[in-house]
């Protein structure tokens, strides 16, 4: 019986999604830690190039699921050919990167398989024998460590920048490629995907903005918008925002920073009111400078602040547009 | 149409969290609670889709008896009728058992489309909505911005990654999971929460459930500790009154960043 830790990459129409690498990142470490093997996983159709790039890096061997009914991805296409492999190949653990391919396909497999997965997991460690995860709750602002309990195989998905990338470690040989004849029809898929298409009408980049005022739910009401306009107009910067300001339509989607909207990486990013939950961070932590204006100082985005206010954002925002005021004409 | 919407009430989202005394969860006595933001969403979205399709509304809820605050919203929001799972829910981080039970009242009443939300906001799984479509043995798609019913099929709008959408078609029934800003919320009217109050609220427990859906003997998870997170990042905190911080910040801002 193999007790492998195996790896699941991430690709689509040849191109690698990055977290694929953190995911195995994570499954490197964790194998050590527990002296197993570690082996990766490719899903997808045609993809002997994509098979070649992970069998370089330091796996024991490359399992390709390779077949037509695999593209466009489907949870149904994917359940089957992975719970197929899982039976076969009876790993230890699966380690997966959170993405949202992942959130709508893992849960469903772990669940057919009568396992369980531990989703967004941060960070693990070996105590006293075991194998420990961390995962947030509460939006960031509690930590817990969790172990599995019953038989594997178990399964972990890792937030993105929880592993890093650059911490694979390379092979001394090209690992074996083994390709996995899964077997599928097509009417066993009850979903069908349509072209990924993205919403037109861009009249700001703010990808390409050098300073980005972000407005999150601390700002309360819409009209308050008015005075981080205001301060982005002393700095010379665009405003954003978190998801729920859109979501209210107080700013438009091209607007919204996160792993669901833009990605930015500004001179100066200001966080006015905005909690600093994982979907946001994404979308900003590439910034040079990170300031933090929050009244909880246990929010989580300062975590990734350079400079942060602890205080009332209506009394510090204005105090704030006064001095730069000060600063600009003096 | 019957639509079944999967409600979960979590700690209202300006509460300070603290932990109990053998931290082995939080303080439950200091918060006050609300529903789920995206299962607000989930919600608006079946009101809407029994507005132009007819039919019936469903809330279901699992949860201690408190869990009644947020049906009762529900209900004076426009759903026709619930079911509560009377069941503590703190120590199943492991999900299963909540979703297994969840399922099973789900099948006993039968649907066309459950509704969940994507994501809870306290325990942040992302999979009760997933796992029920497994047990419920339904297709389902997650992330979902948009819902149009045509015959017996759903076409969605799908959310991916960094602003991307895609359409996706199936037939019923079919599990959505709901995303937050899908559309517009509602406000519960005077007559809507009068009303309320004379809607159906069936109880189930946990024992009446798992009599005909028994409990997976397979892989749980275990909480070892509860704890508020450590910074690693050393974040300069500037101290002072308001115009004293932000004479300090601007001071940073052009010496150090090198901005202004
Ligand atoms: C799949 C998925 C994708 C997502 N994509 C995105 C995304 O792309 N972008 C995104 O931003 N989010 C995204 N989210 C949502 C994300 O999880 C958070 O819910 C969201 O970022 C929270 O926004 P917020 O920080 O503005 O609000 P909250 O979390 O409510 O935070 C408000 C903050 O304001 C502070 N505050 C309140 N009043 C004041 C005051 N007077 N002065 C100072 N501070 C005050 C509070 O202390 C709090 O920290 C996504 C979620 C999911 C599940
Ligand atoms: N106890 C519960 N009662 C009702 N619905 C729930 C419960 N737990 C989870 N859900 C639903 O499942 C979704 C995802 O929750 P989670 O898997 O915890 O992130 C939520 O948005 C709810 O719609």
């Amino acid at each position: 019986m193999a007790q492998q830790v195996v790896a699941i990459t991430e690709q689509q129409g040849g191109k690698w999604h990055r977290m694929s690498w953190e995911a195995l990142a994570a499954a490197q470490q964790i194998a050590s830690e527990l002296s197993r093997p570690v082996e990766a996983v490719v899903l997808g159709h045609d993809m002997e190039r994509l098979a070649a790039e992970v069998a370089a890096k330091g796996v024991a061997r490359v399992w390709s699921l390779d077949d037509p009914l695999l593209v466009p991805y489907t949870p149904d296409a994917f359940c089957l050919a992975l719970e197929q492999f899982v039976a076969a190949q009876q790993p230890y653990l699966i380690v997966l990167p959170h993405t949202y391919q992942v959130r709508d396909f893992a849960p469903r497999l772990a669940a057919q398989l009568g396992s369980s997965l531990l989703s967004d997991c941060i960070g693990c460690r070996m105590e006293g024998g075991e194998l420990i995860f961390t995962r947030q709750l509460f939006q960031g602002r509690m930590n817990a460590d969790l172990s599995f309990e019953g038989p594997p195989p178990y399964f972990v998905s890792v937030q993105a920048g929880g592993f890093s990338a650059d911490d694979v470690k390379k092979g001394d040989a090209p690992a074996p490629v083994e390709r996995f004849a899964v077997r599928l029809e097509a009417s066993q898929i009850r979903t069908h995907a349509q072209e990924p298409f993205q919403e037109a009408k861009r009249t700001v980049d703010l990808a390409q903005a050098e300073i980005i005022i972000a407005a999150g739910r601390g700002i309360k009401e819409q009209e308050h918008l008015a005075l981080i306009q205001k301060l982005a107009d002393a700095l010379g910067g665009e405003v954003g925002g978190s998801r729920p300001i859109c979501d209210n339509g107080w700013l438009p989607m091209e607007r919204q920073i996160g792993s669901s909207g833009q990605t930015v990486a500004p001179k100066l990013y200001i966080g006015v009111g905005i909690s600093g939950a994982i979907q946001h961070l994404v979308g900003m932590k590439g910034s040079r400078t990170v300031v933090a204006i929050n009244k909880d100082p246990h929010a989580p985005i300062f975590e990734v602040a350079d400079y942060g206010i602890v205080g009332n954002l209506f009394d510090v925002v204005p105090a704030l547009i006064d001095e730069i005021g000060k600063a600009r004409s003096g | 149409m019957k639509i079944i919407v999967c409600v979960k009430q979590v700690p209202a989202r300006d509460f300070p969290l603290r932990l109990n005394d053998d931290a082995s969860w939080i303080r439950e006595s200091d918060l006050s609670y609300e529903m789920n933001e995206p299962d607000a969403y989930a919600l608006e979205a079946a009101l809407q889709l029994k507005e132009k399709h007819g039919g019936e509304v469903v809330v279901l809820s699992a949860g201690p008896p408190r869990v009644q605050q947020v049906i009762r919203e529900a209900l004076a929001k426009g759903a026709d009728r619930a079911i509560h799972i009377e069941c503590d829910l703190e120590p199943l981080l492991g999900t299963d058992r909540v979703a297994r039970m969840m399922a099973e009242a789900i099948r006993r009443e039968g649907f066309d489309v459950v509704l969940t939300g994507l994501q809870s906001e306290d325990l942040g799984l992302g999979q009760t909505g997933v796992i029920l479509a497994e047990l419920l043995n339904v297709p389902h798609a997650t992330i979902i911005m948009e819902v149009q019913v045509e015959e017996q099929r759903l076409r969605v709008k799908q959310e991916l990654e960094a602003g991307w959408f895609q359409w996706v078609e199936m037939s019923l029934p079919a599990l959505l999971t709901i995303q937050s800003g899908i559309n517009k919320l509602r406000y519960a009217t005077l007559m809507g929460i009068k009303k309320a109050k004379t809607k159906e609220l069936r109880r189930l427990t946990p024992a009446e459930l798992e009599a005909t859906a028994p409990v997976s003997g397979g892989t749980r998870q275990r909480l070892h500790r509860l704890y508020v997170p450590v910074r690693n990042k050393k974040t300069e905190f500037i101290e002072g009154g308001p115009q004293e911080a932000a004479a300090r910040l601007v001071e940073r801002l052009r010496t150090q960043a090198r901005i202004l």
